[in-house]
């Protein structure tokens, strides 16, 4: 292998890691705060990624039609609730939540997607559809069962990836897109040709890093995740509410989600589909941290990126086996680490 | 005894009727139900694995691979038995088992799934663009079984041996849950402390769990793929591993029988949702992985144990009761001689970074003797606990039981030395009934191991150990409530079945955790009692407590620790008018 060469496939390990650096940050945020693993984490990257090449093409995308349902699925569940405590503003705020912003948000995009070529616009509303389902996904599946073992947890996790690629394939088809890339600008460096969409993927991906340890170092609401992260019950009793924590971080989640989505759709070709494996890279990136330190599932992310580049040259068939075998020595290495094992949580 | 016998008559007919339904069903549903005994062996698999033990696997998927591949790359290229490929196919799904069992069994219970789906897909992928096992398009000409010397060549003749492999996993699934290896694996769900404080060595017993599951599934493999003479990746890959989970999960993962239930409610389900929703949609598309995804939801929500389990909550009381066979009693531990030095603590120490919990505290436990261990809370009692049980190790100092050190040593081989103890916060299995429990105390005394509880070799053992558990609960006073399930009963008597528990481990020492903590007034009273009793039958006891009054009646001498140091020792009056321990207690 040239030099060349290898600087090309660090240039693409680099691309592709710094979006599952991404996909492992939601991951580790997600798992501390409520202590979900979060399978379908990403499917909101699939989501944003089609929801943006939907509106590119001029269409509707579906996704507000899910966002509707899950909506008014939501205000359903509250509902009884309510009712039963003559709670009469918490059903007008429900309502409000619940049904009123979606169809603000669907009627926002049936009057503007078709129109002009707004580059900034598209993204913006693929972000008012795609983001708020993270919310609503942890209202519907996880609220109820907060509490729950990690293990249940994780099945629930398992079925809703199972559920949203089922209706990712129901809404946007089999077939798979590519978005126009943000700039078509390129450096020539030496031998290597760095394209401007992996310069602004590095950019945005720092840019987004740097927002989140702002936001958890500097902000209350940062500070209280980080509280409910540590303590559970010691948060509850300082007055943070769980369910704020949760549909807290499932926002952020879906937030990293999509963005990762807008960045890496101009590289490579999206399918319903596609999410799946690279939220598990960015699982493999987390796992290597112990799910635990944002720093090393990031470091981690971006070793599976270099491996998957590295591999995809030398064994192009055999990329996904060698990434996901990979775990094995990272876990045999955390066991050989861990000193005792207390999984007394019951 | 004639219930009993009428139950297995009805067992026979049902069994009957079931092996005469290839003889009336069409080929369709024959087809149906060998499918369903297929899938129903692998989840049989996943309710001991992820029922029972608490473990969760989404990679049995591969291991039907695994099993599969083996027999058709023998089968086709090499043309070898299929009996040769069955065995390279469970040889290596074992190996392979055995590698991932191990790498995880150390790690909190969240990290054997993650490692089983990235196992499941970098698995699939390698089935797939492997040369010789035929790529993605998969291999062909697989040959049919033999069996008596006729050739399995239908659905109908397939179903056989199919459902022979279910019921006989079946079997040795219910057998080993009602063995000593059993109630051990039962116990693992609630954690590995109490366990181990038994002697049951519970990494081992876990990945003897998780291999025993794979197996299975591979077995499920080799069928399928004598079955459809035909195998490529797809039906091995990540979704099936997941429909799996869903199916036990459905059925009530922690039931037996749930299993079957599974299988065939979600292989069924699947088939009805194939053909109507996309009618009903009018596109294509796989629609039931979202029906299922959405339905899984609401049953962890709804009825997390399942159809089985809903069943079960209503069936359960009428069950029959095995009774307690005589059995010759099981041989006991020579006994100290009475006020002979039994545990010696040297100078312990544990330091928690800077922090000294416990600090050079010395102290003599005599045999025959209740010895006390008191002081504020805080005062270092429970850390100098665990350093006596093996749960925390040693800062400095030694530990010495019957004149050996047992510093450093891990809590089973303690546990083997003969020292038992209770727990604070209590640690029952709560779904086992109280013989059950306390038969787990008496695992050390036991030998048989998983393969002969599966086959009912040890019956004779068992007996033994039944008939023990049985003594030791009449022992307590408890004979009313042999066959209530542990966690219907309430705390004070949960804790004395704790004692029971230890007690069946024949124990020279018995140690107490805080037995006094959230009990009522009469609820100490009888355990005093019984604590009395116990030391009139020439037991020790060291008692860890903070309760004075509980303690100041009952035991012989007292040790009182404050801020990780002692600060008396002495009979119990004498320390009641020392200064110091007044000052403790009240603060003035």
């Amino acid at each position: 292998m040239s030099f060349d060469i290898a600087l090309f496939l660090v240039q693409d390990g680099l691309t592709n890691g710094a979006i599952y650096a991404l996909m492992s940050l939601a991951l580790v945020l997600v798992f501390a705060v409520t202590r979900i693993i979060f399978v379908p984490q990403g499917e909101f990257l699939a989501y944003g990624a089609l929801t943006l090449a939907s509106l590119e093409a001029g269409k509707v995308p579906g996704t507000i039609w899910l966002l509707a349902a899950l909506g008014a699925a939501a205000f359903a569940f509250d509902l009884p609730a309510m009712l039963r405590r003559r709670a009469g503003r918490a059903v007008l705020r429900s309502a409000a939540w619940n049904l009123l912003l979606p169809a603000t948000i669907a009627a926002l995009v049936y009057a503007l997607a078709g129109h002009g070529s707004n580059r900034l616009l598209q993204v913006a509303l693929t972000c008012l559809i795609v983001i708020p389902l993270g919310p609503l996904l942890y209202r519907l599946a996880y609220q109820p069962i907060a509490n729950a073992p990690v293990l249940v947890l994780l099945i629930v996790s398992v079925a809703l990836h199972l559920a949203l690629s089922g209706i990712g394939l129901f809404l946007f088809g089999a077939e798979g897109v590519r978005t126009a890339p943000f700039s078509d600008a390129s450096i020539q460096a030496g031998g290597l040709l760095v394209t401007g969409q992996s310069l602004w993927v590095y950019a945005c991906s720092v840019a987004l890093m740097a927002l989140l340890y702002a936001f958890f170092e500097r902000s209350l609401y940062g500070k209280a995740l980080r509280a409910t992260a540590v303590n559970r019950v010691g948060a509850r009793l300082s007055g943070i509410s769980t369910v704020f924590a949760g549909r807290a971080s499932f926002l952020l989640a879906a937030a990293i989600g999509v963005f990762s989505g807008v960045l890496i759709a101009p590289i490579t070709t999206i399918y319903y589909d596609t999410g799946f494996l690279v939220g598990l890279k960015g699982f493999v990136g987390a796992i290597i941290g112990g799910l635990m330190s944002y720093p090393l599932a990031a470091a981690g992310a971006l070793l599976v990126g270099l491996l998957e580049a590295f591999a995809s040259f030398w064994a192009s068939a055999f990329k996904e086996v060698i990434v996901f075998t990979l775990i094995i020595p990272v876990l045999l290495w955390l066991s050989l680490r861990a000193r005792h094992d207390d999984e007394e949580e019951q | 005894m004639r219930r009993t016998a009428g139950a297995y008559a009805v067992a026979a007919i049902l069994l009957g009727l079931f092996a005469a339904a290839p003889a009336v069903l069409s080929d369709y549903w024959t087809t149906l139900l060998d499918y369903i005994g297929l899938y129903a062996l692998v989840v049989l698999g996943i309710t001991l694995l992820t029922g029972v033990a608490g473990q969760v696997s989404f990679g049995q998927a591969a291991f039907v691979g695994l099993g599969a591949y083996a027999t058709a790359w023998l089968t086709t290229v090499h043309g070898t038995s299929p009996w040769l490929g069955l065995a390279l196919g469970l040889a290596v799904t074992a190996g392979f088992a055995l590698v991932l069992g191990l790498v995880t069994t150390r790690l909190s219970g969240h990290f054997l799934p993650l490692g089983t789906i990235a196992w499941g897909i970098a698995l699939f992928y390698l089935f797939g663009n492997l040369e010789f096992l035929g790529g993605f398009t998969g291999m062909t000409g697989i040959p049919a079984l033999t069996a008596f010397g006729i050739e399995l060549r239908s659905a109908r003749a397939f179903f056989y041996p199919i459902w022979l492999c279910v019921f006989g996993a079946l079997l040795s699934i219910v057998w080993l849950l009602d063995s000593r290896s059993g109630r051990a694996i039962r116990a693992l769900h609630s954690g590995s402390i109490m366990a181990q404080s038994f002697g049951v060595d519970t990494g081992a017993l876990k990945v003897k769990v998780f291999v025993y599951a794979a197996l299975l599934a591979a077995l499920s493999g080799w069928l399928y793929a004598h079955f459809q003479r035909f195998v490529n990746p797809t039906p091995f890959g990540l979704h099936m591993g997941i429909e799996f989970l869903f199916m036990a999960v459905v059925g009530g993962a922690g039931h037996v029988w749930g299993a079957l239930v599974g299988a065939a409610l979600i292989t069924l389900l699947k088939q009805a949702l194939q053909s109507v929703l996309p009618q009903l949609l009018g596109t294509s598309g796989q629609f039931e992985i979202v029906v299922f995804g959405i339905l899984l939801i609401a049953v962890l929500h709804g009825a997390r144990d399942g159809l089985w389990g809903w069943l079960d909550a209503r069936w359960s009381h009428r069950r029959p009761r095995r009774p307690i066979a005589a059995a010759p009693a099981l041989p006991a531990r020579p006994r100290p001689e009475d006020g002979a030095p039994l545990l010696e603590v040297r100078a312990v120490r544990k330091a928690f970074g800077g922090l000294v919990a416990v600090n050079d505290v010395s102290f003599v436990q005599h045999a025959g003797e209740i010895l006390g261990l008191i002081g504020p809370n805080g005062a270092g009692k429970s850390t100098t606990f665990n350093l006596v049980t093996g749960l925390l190790p040693l800062s400095a100092g030694d530990v010495r039981f019957r004149g050996r050190s047992i510093a450093g040593m891990q809590p089973a081989d303690i546990a083997r030395l003969g020292i038992a103890r209770t727990f604070q916060h209590v640690k029952l299995v709560a779904g086992m009934s109280v013989l059950e429990n306390v038969a787990l105390g008496a695992h050390l005394r036991g030998a048989a191991g998983v393969l002969r509880g599966m086959t009912h070799l040890e019956r004779a053992e068992e007996d033994m150990l039944l008939a023990e558990a049985a003594r030791q609960v009449e022992r307590v006073g408890l004979g009313q409530h042999l066959h209530t399930p542990a966690g219907a009963l309430a705390l004070g008597t949960q804790r004395i079945v704790e004692v029971a528990r230890a007690l069946a481990a024949d124990p020279a020492l018995l140690l107490l955790d805080e037995p006094a903590a959230g009990l009522r007034h009469l609820e100490k009273r009888a355990l005093q009692k019984l604590l009395e009793r116990l030391r009139g039958e020439g037991l020790s006891i060291l008692l860890v407590e903070h309760d004075m009054d509980f303690v100041m009646g009952l035991v012989d001498r007292l040790v009182v620790l404050d801020f990780g140091t002692k600060l008396a020792e002495g009979l119990p009056q004498e320390v009641r008018g020392n200064p110091a321990v007044l000052e403790a207690y009240l603060g003035t």
